[in-house]
């Protein structure tokens, strides 16, 4: 590969396991919170490594356009699904390196897939910066200060194709943000989303469990069991 | 194939492109079972930017990169996809291996298409079925039999036939949905059965001495590596026995480019490999060559080896990638009372009940107008919640904001899924190519898919799919969403279906019409073998897997008994 960047690991090191066991006893501090000592000042103040801080904030504010706050729980934004994208933008995956990406790019018919040449870090660096543009000239204002009303609008014309982010089709932008979206609302919170469960929690999924010998069938009763982690100090959190 | 050729004395080398994969190691509780890493970033899968393929519709388009794996998920490294399959272990019925001679049989020539290049696989259900007997007591498979050695037990699949002897495990438990669908099914008049899964209901130890622990439905079966040692693998059932024979050796991270022929090409002396520890190029030689790449890069190896003569569609000759086919396959939904919970995220793989009544051979096609068949089932394998919230509450419903979550979180917490897991025909302009520009790492031209849904197999969906609504009624549905393919409506890379891919080197009674013969043995290159579901001339309503290590069985077995005595043509051509 062409990129050169540090790899982080797929699992949190024993160093940062330790770490989450502190901040849990600290206080209940999300455990990317180390990030803050190495970020570059024009980043976010204390979450984003990959995005800048006004990329940051409108992923914050469209991820929350697809996964609200409402009576059934937190949105994307309680959940911590931004810091999410900004970690999985440091991964291999961020990177492009799970995609096949030999040229020629040719664009051909949807069902035939994905032809662009952007990796997921691409996609977001270009389609914001597009994005924050056409804003500014309709709205006179970024993404993430617009009213709520018309953020799902911008939303709804990227998902049907209304809106052209440069050479990135609506649809496949969107595409990517809700998938990584409702990746980090609904994955183990070991990734930095998820946070305190509460996307399981929302959902009645159990996590980790991956014991239902009783449970196979109960007649429709709902299963009675809060989640677990994979990591056990992040259960932890819960308990108390 | 590997163990019964140690077993037969000779001296075994596997080459493996990817990792080594000990279940105690990888597929260790509780890292083994994240949805984000496992299912969503394809841990076990395929590793597309090495090597991937490119698709098309018709035969006028040009063929474009699949470069984000989605409608299929080919395995990699050791176990590949055997590792992270379900484990729907499934026999055929008799017809389904003569399927062209049956339907003309019954309806007549004319009813089978023109452009349909149906013909019949050259082995008996009878020939082969002490290979599906041996491959389940391999595989400690959970079921019921309907009929051991002629006698019939009252339960299980009153459509299947006839077998030497029981499941060596009982059927696995139904999950609440299943259970529904049984009420359901039975109510109406059909006739459903427990899946046969190879799943393990009870502590096991197989031939070969390999243990397995019961099945606790965790829900991590598909895209996962089974932590219980409950599903069986080749990693579970196999290798832990192969890999302390002196006379076998695995070498990882070799990624095979082509098997080398010596100058008559009609035989093979070897293999060339990349180390992809060291990127150097290394060659093996090998008295016997067996070819078990899974189904898509055991054609694309034939193809780059020259081994037989590459199909072509306009002038209908040469057999290396004729008679590709996949899965038709569609999935509907019901929504259950909101005080019934479906607690989807309880499964087992391979568990389920199933009804065969579209899919047995007495079912009368005729006024229908297709061929093939398709069961349908509930299968709930364990639905993990990234996944339901990509699915959300259903189609046209809103993808996102608040009344999606609503719909999505009830979506998750009452409605269970129906599949109508459809066989798929062959067609004269459906097949499998070398790509004239995308290359793989290794400036090697991809594999070049062209395929598409056609009348028959989207007619067949449709009717099959429409006798759900009595299902749903009588199972108390509130809401029902039936999904069928639309005719005309292209196959789409984009979405997950299965990995059921098929054909492309088939076996036959004809070197003209078919790669491999009926003990899969290459017509051209008699000292290779081709093991895989590549083999299968058409597809069929069940899963592959059962077949297809009944085939690899029977090879093995007609290696051991006749092909090592007296090498060469086990059929004359």
């Amino acid at each position: 590969m062409t990129h050169h960047h540090a790899t982080i690991p797929s699992r949190p090191s024993l160093a940062r396991r330790q770490f989450i066991k502190g901040a849990t006893a600290l206080a209940s501090a999300p455990f990317w919170r180390d990030a803050a000592a190495r970020t570059p000042p024009a980043r976010s103040p204390d979450l984003s490594r990959f995005f800048t801080s006004d990329e940051f904030h409108f992923v914050e504010s469209a991820s929350e356009c697809i996964l609200p706050h409402d009576e059934n729980g937190p949105g994307a934004q309680e959940l911590g699904v931004a810091g999410f994208i900004d970690q999985q933008m440091q991964t291999p995956y961020g990177h492009g390196e799970l995609w096949y990406r030999k040229p020629p790019f040719v664009s051909g018919p949807p069902e035939l897939g994905y032809q662009l040449p952007y990796t997921p870090r691409q996609l977001y660096r270009n389609g914001i910066y597009s994005l924050t543009q056409q804003c500014l000239r309709h709205y006179h204002a970024p993404f993430h200060q617009l009213p709520q009303d018309t953020q799902q609008l911008v939303l709804s014309h990227l998902e049907t194709g209304a809106l052209t982010l440069e050479d990135i089709p609506g649809p496949t932008f969107f595409e990517q943000l809700r998938n990584n979206t409702l990746e980090g609302a609904f994955s183990d919170p070991i990734y930095g989303g998820n946070r305190d469960m509460k996307g399981w929690i929302m959902m009645g999924f159990p996590g980790a469990r991956a014991d239902f010998m009783d449970w196979i069938n109960q007649n429709g009763a709902p299963y009675p069991f809060g989640p677990v982690s994979i990591s056990p100090s992040l259960s932890m959190t819960i308990r108390e | 194939m590997a163990k019964e050729l140690t077993e037969a004395g000779l001296s075994v080398t596997i080459l493996e492109r990817g990792e080594d994969r000990h279940t105690a190691e990888t597929g260790a509780y509780p890292n083994s079972i994240d949805e984000l890493r496992g299912s969503v970033r394809k841990r076990l899968f395929q590793k597309l930017s090495r090597n991937s393929l490119t698709i098309r519709n018709r035969i006028d388009q040009t063929a474009l990169p699949y470069r984000q794996l989605a409608a299929f998920l080919p395995g990699e490294g050791v176990g590949g996809a055997g590792l992270h399959w379900s484990g729907c272990h499934f026999r055929v019925m008799p017809d389904d291996l003569r399927l062209r001679s049956a339907t003309i049989e019954r309806y007549g020539k004319k009813f089978i298409p023109d452009d349909m290049t149906l013909q019949d696989f050259d082995v008996t259900y009878d020939e082969l079925e002490p290979f599906f007997d041996k491959a389940e007591k391999i595989f400690g498979t959970s079921g019921e039999a309907h009929m051991v050695q002629g006698k019939p037990t009252g339960k299980g699949n009153i459509f299947a036939p006839n077998r030497s002897s029981p499941f060596p495990l009982p059927p696995m438990e139904d999950t609440f949905s299943a259970a529904q669908f049984r009420a359901a099914t039975q109510e109406l008049g059909y006739h459903p059965y427990s899946m046969p899964a190879a799943n393990a209901s009870r502590p096991y130890t197989n031939p070969y001495g390999c243990q397995m622990g019961p099945c606790n439905f965790c829900g991590y079966c598909s895209g996962y590596d089974c932590f219980l040692y409950s599903k069986a693998s080749p990693n579970i059932n196999i290798l832990p026995a192969l890999r302390r024979d002196p006379g076998f050796t695995l070498v990882t991270q070799a990624q095979v480019l082509r098997i080398t022929l010596d100058q008559s090409k009609k035989r093979a002396t070897g293999a060339v490999y990349v180390d992809l520890n060291d990127h150097h190029e290394k060659t093996i030689s090998a008295d016997l060559v067996i070819l078990g790449a899974f189904q898509l890069y055991n054609v694309h190896l034939m193809l780059l080896s020259g081994i037989g003569t590459p199909y072509d569609p306009h002038t209908n000759t040469g057999t290396i990638g004729r008679n590709f086919f996949y899965q038709t396959i569609t999935t509907s939904r019901f929504w259950l009372p909101k005080n019934r919970h479906t607690n989807q995220f309880v499964g087992a793989g391979g568990a389920g009940v199933a009804i065969d009544d579209f899919n047995q051979p007495d079912f009368d096609r005729g006024p229908h107008g297709f061929i093939g068949g398709s069961p349908l089932w509930v299968n709930q394998a364990g639905v993990k919640p990234i996944a339901a919230a990509s699915a959300g509450g259903g189609k046209d419903r809103p993808r996102w904001g608040a009344q999606y979550k609503s719909d999505m979180i009830e979506t998750y917490k009452h409605s269970l899924n129906i599949d109508a897991h459809g066989s798929n025909m062959t067609y004269r302009d459906v097949y499998l190519d070398l790509d004239p520009t995308w290359t793989n790492a290794y400036d090697q031209p991809l594999l070049r898919m062209t395929f598409t849904w056609k009348d028959n197999d989207v007619r067949m969906n449709r009717y099959v799919v429409d006798q759900l609504k009595p299902i749903a009624r009588a199972m108390g549905a509130t809401r029902t969403e039936l999904n069928m393919l639309d005719y005309n409506q292209p196959f789409d890379s984009r979405l997950y279906q299965t990995t059921h891919l098929g054909g492309g080197a088939i076996m036959g009674s004809n070197p003209r019409t078919s790669a491999l013969n009926r003990y899969l043995q290459s017509w051209d290159v008699p000292n290779v073998f081709v093991i895989g579901a590549n083999a299968f001339p058409h597809g069929l309503g069940y899963n592959p897997t059962g077949l297809l290590a009944a085939l690899a069985y029977w090879s093995a077995h007609h290696i051991r008994t006749t092909y090592l005595t007296s090498p060469g043509p086990l059929v004359p051509s």
